[in-house]
């Protein structure tokens, strides 16, 4: 029983003035082994609540979450996370933050070294092996982050906003970067997003959630990541469902940013 | 009221006396900018820089347009020194460069006497006025006709000394003489006559008040000249002040410092990460750190010395403790800074809860750890030295304390730029550490 099984999650939590918030309610959803889901939703829907439930940074106040048949309690190694930024060590140099996960289960680098190197080979950073953290640029810097995390050798991989901090032709380099990983090494991979595009080109599934309680709106299935691995992304834009699905998507997660911007208008007359 | 008014006296006093400096501020500032000004153009005929600095046309305003300018920096320590050798008349310095200095030497003047029957008489008067620690001999005066005789009077530089004029006349002041003209020009009580090298008072008793020009000079006592100091640094780095050789006077500071620092650290960066790490521990230790961080280590001298003594362990206890709260708090600091995201980093990538805190919350703390260090350091040293100015047998401290009391200025002079120069050498030596161990500060 291989894949991730999201049964039933929700989450609700008190605040201190009494109140509670209901940030996740009756989440369910399957993925299968290999599959890459992109999650859009505006903000405060749960989204990277969602995601750290299934990292084992939280704990939902009900349901479960199973990977290949086992309950999830707690982080561990077979769930990589990469975030948006500032999660690299920049005490250690760029091969040390690659290697980390493989020295923490007491590799010894020697051995290591191959599967690092290889890794930095395949994100273009072959030249930078001995360089400190802080001598890249924020593209390079994530490319460090995505080969940190496959250098565990995860089941699945968790995204959080990876791209968010980088530029707009960068993003585009790092968008064929992730879906070239994803074909080569099989990872399930769940990735959050604010870029509608993103979500678009990235997502073989296509989550929408709705905010208050955060749920989810929509799934659809798209054909794009699959047209975009080894491809030109700006093709695959050229697409005519694409920019159908596009204006579908932008106009309901606008719809719900009015709702939210409305109640906030009446809870404060 | 009482308590409102005396404040306020006060506050005029420290007004006033700021008013009066200020003029010498201005001078200063002034010479600053003739100084730039000379720069300027001596900057146009050198060749010009090309970096991208000096390519910008908005440096004002622009903080990083605006660097140590090393130049500044010379003039400014060669203008500290100049000055120095200048107002004390520093044998290092060519003479014209030298404030006019007190008089020395010998001058006379003439003193007319008048009776109580309005008899006057002129008498002749020798002042030989003669540096600190030299000898000299009266002259035989001839005593010269008339009631009043002639008299002859020594005094030291920048001293005054009281002349009684009639001890030798014929007519004294019991039977009514009086001074009423010095040199022809009349004198009355608060009215000094004056000489040029000398100025002459008459006191409410009617003797007369010889005073030197002092000059613009400082007098030794209160600023020895440049090359003092460094004749008494090579006297007692060979000889020793108070049974102790020099060095060891300020090796023994700084092992003082460098034992309760380590002791400090040694037990505050534990505690720091442990109020970091718990609340339970932040809550226990939260009450005392919070407390004893504004007590300046200083006021717990006396205290330091009612328990333990004016002994080593006194003086190191109370290192540790002025050592201890800082790093403690800049501990706790960097423990707190840690990204959560580099956390859940660690975790994801499989780390154990000791394998974080290895290679994730102790490296990320170095940066705030090492910042601390070198405040702890410099407080330690600031401690050290008031302790021992409070008790010790050795010490920097002790050193211009005992010397400030046998009124050897250049001994006090040369202590504070030992305990200048040592301080700053500290400092250096931290901020070198930090560069070479951690590199990541301030990039994360």
């Amino acid at each position: 029983m291989t894949g991730l099984s999201i049964d039933n999650i929700s989450m609700r939590f008190d605040l201190p003035n009494g109140g509670s918030v209901q940030a996740l309610q009756d989440v369910s959803l399957d993925l299968k082994a290999g599959e890459l889901m992109s999650v859009l939703g505006p903000s405060g829907c749960g989204k990277t609540t969602l995601l750290n439930i299934i990292a084992g940074f939280l704990t939902a106040t009900n349901g479960q979450i199973i990977l290949n048949g086992e309950k999830v309690n707690g982080p561990s190694a077979e769930r990589g996370m990469v975030f948006q930024q500032g999660a690299l060590f920049e005490w250690m140099s760029v091969r040390d933050n690659v290697g980390f996960g493989p020295k923490m289960k007491g590799v010894r680098p020697s051995d290591a070294r191959e599967t690092v190197d290889h890794l930095l080979d395949i994100v273009g950073l072959q030249d930078f092996k001995e360089k400190a953290i802080y001598e890249l640029s924020g593209g390079m810097q994530q490319r460090v982050a995505l080969a940190r995390c496959l250098a565990n050798d995860p089941d699945v991989i968790l995204m959080d906003e990876p791209l968010g901090a980088l530029d707009a032709l960068t993003r585009e380099k790092m968008q064929s970067l992730v879906l070239k990983l994803w074909k080569e090494t099989g990872k399930t991979i769940i990735l959050i997003t604010h870029s509608v595009e993103e979500a678009l080109l990235l997502g073989e599934r296509l989550l929408v959630m709705a905010p208050r309680p955060g749920r989810i709106h929509k799934e659809y299935r798209l054909p794009f990541a699959d047209l975009g691995v080894g491809a030109d992304l700006r093709e695959v834009k050229k697409h005519p469902d694409y920019a159908v699905k596009r204006e579908e998507i932008l106009e309901m997660i606008w719809n719900m940013e009015e709702e939210i911007m409305g109640r906030t208008e009446v809870a404060g007359a | 009221m009482n308590v409102l008014s005396s404040l306020f006296e006060e506050l005029v006093t420290i007004v006033t006396t700021v008013l009066l400096a200020l003029p010498y501020l201005a001078g200063y500032v002034g010479f600053i900018l003739l100084t730039l000004m000379l720069w300027k153009i001596v900057k146009k005929s050198l060749t010009p820089k090309k970096d991208f600095g000096s390519l910008k046309t908005v440096t004002f305003g622009d903080e990083s347009a605006v660097s140590s300018n090393f130049a500044a920096s010379v003039v400014s320590v060669v203008v500290i020194f100049v000055s120095w050798g200048a107002f004390t008349g520093s044998k290092l310095l060519p003479s014209f460069l030298h404030m006019p200095a007190a008089f020395e030497g010998e001058a006379e003047f003439t003193y007319t006497a008048e009776t109580d029957a309005g008899l006057r008489d002129d008498a002749l008067v020798r002042v030989i006025v003669h540096g600190a620690g030299v000898d000299v001999e009266l002259p035989q005066m001839d005593a010269g006709d008339g009631f009043a005789k002639n008299d002859a009077v020594a005094v030291k530089a920048y001293r005054s000394e009281l002349l009684r004029w009639d001890a030798n006349d014929e007519e004294t002041r019991k039977t009514g003489a009086k001074v009423v003209a010095i040199n022809g020009q009349p004198i009355v009580f608060g009215k000094d006559v004056d000489l040029g090298d000398i100025k002459v008072a008459l006191t409410q008793k009617g003797t007369l008040n010889v005073k030197p020009d002092t000059g613009v000079q400082m007098e030794p006592i209160w600023l020895p000249a440049p090359e003092d100091v460094w004749g008494r640094l090579k006297e007692i780095a060979i000889e020793g002040f108070k049974n102790y050789a020099l060095a060891e006077h300020l090796g023994f500071s700084l092992f003082r410092v460098v034992i309760g620092f380590l002791l400090g650290a040694l037990v505050g960066i534990p505690l720091g990460y442990a109020m970091g790490l718990s609340d339970w521990f932040r809550g226990w230790f939260d009450p005392i750190v919070e407390f004893m961080r504004p007590v300046p280590p200083l006021a717990l001298i006396p205290l330091v010395i009612i328990w333990f003594g004016i002994g080593e362990v006194g003086k190191v206890i109370l290192l540790f403790l002025a050592a201890l709260w800082i790093m403690a708090i800049a501990a706790r600091a960097g423990v707190s800074g840690v990204r959560i995201s580099k956390v859940h980093a660690a975790y994801s990538l499989g780390a154990s809860k000791w394998q974080v805190m290895r290679y994730v919350i102790v490296p990320n703390s170095l940066p705030e750890i090492f910042t601390g260090a070198r405040v702890a350091m410099g407080v330690c040293w600031g401690t050290v030295v008031a302790a021992e100015l409070v008790a010790a047998e050795k010490g920097a401290g002790m050193m211009i304390m005992v010397a400030s009391k046998f009124q050897q200025t250049d001994i006090v002079i040369l202590g504070i730029i030992l305990i200048g120069v040592i301080g700053f050498g500290i400092d250096m030596l931290m901020r070198w550490a930090e560069r070479l161990l951690v590199p990541w500060k301030g990039r994360g």
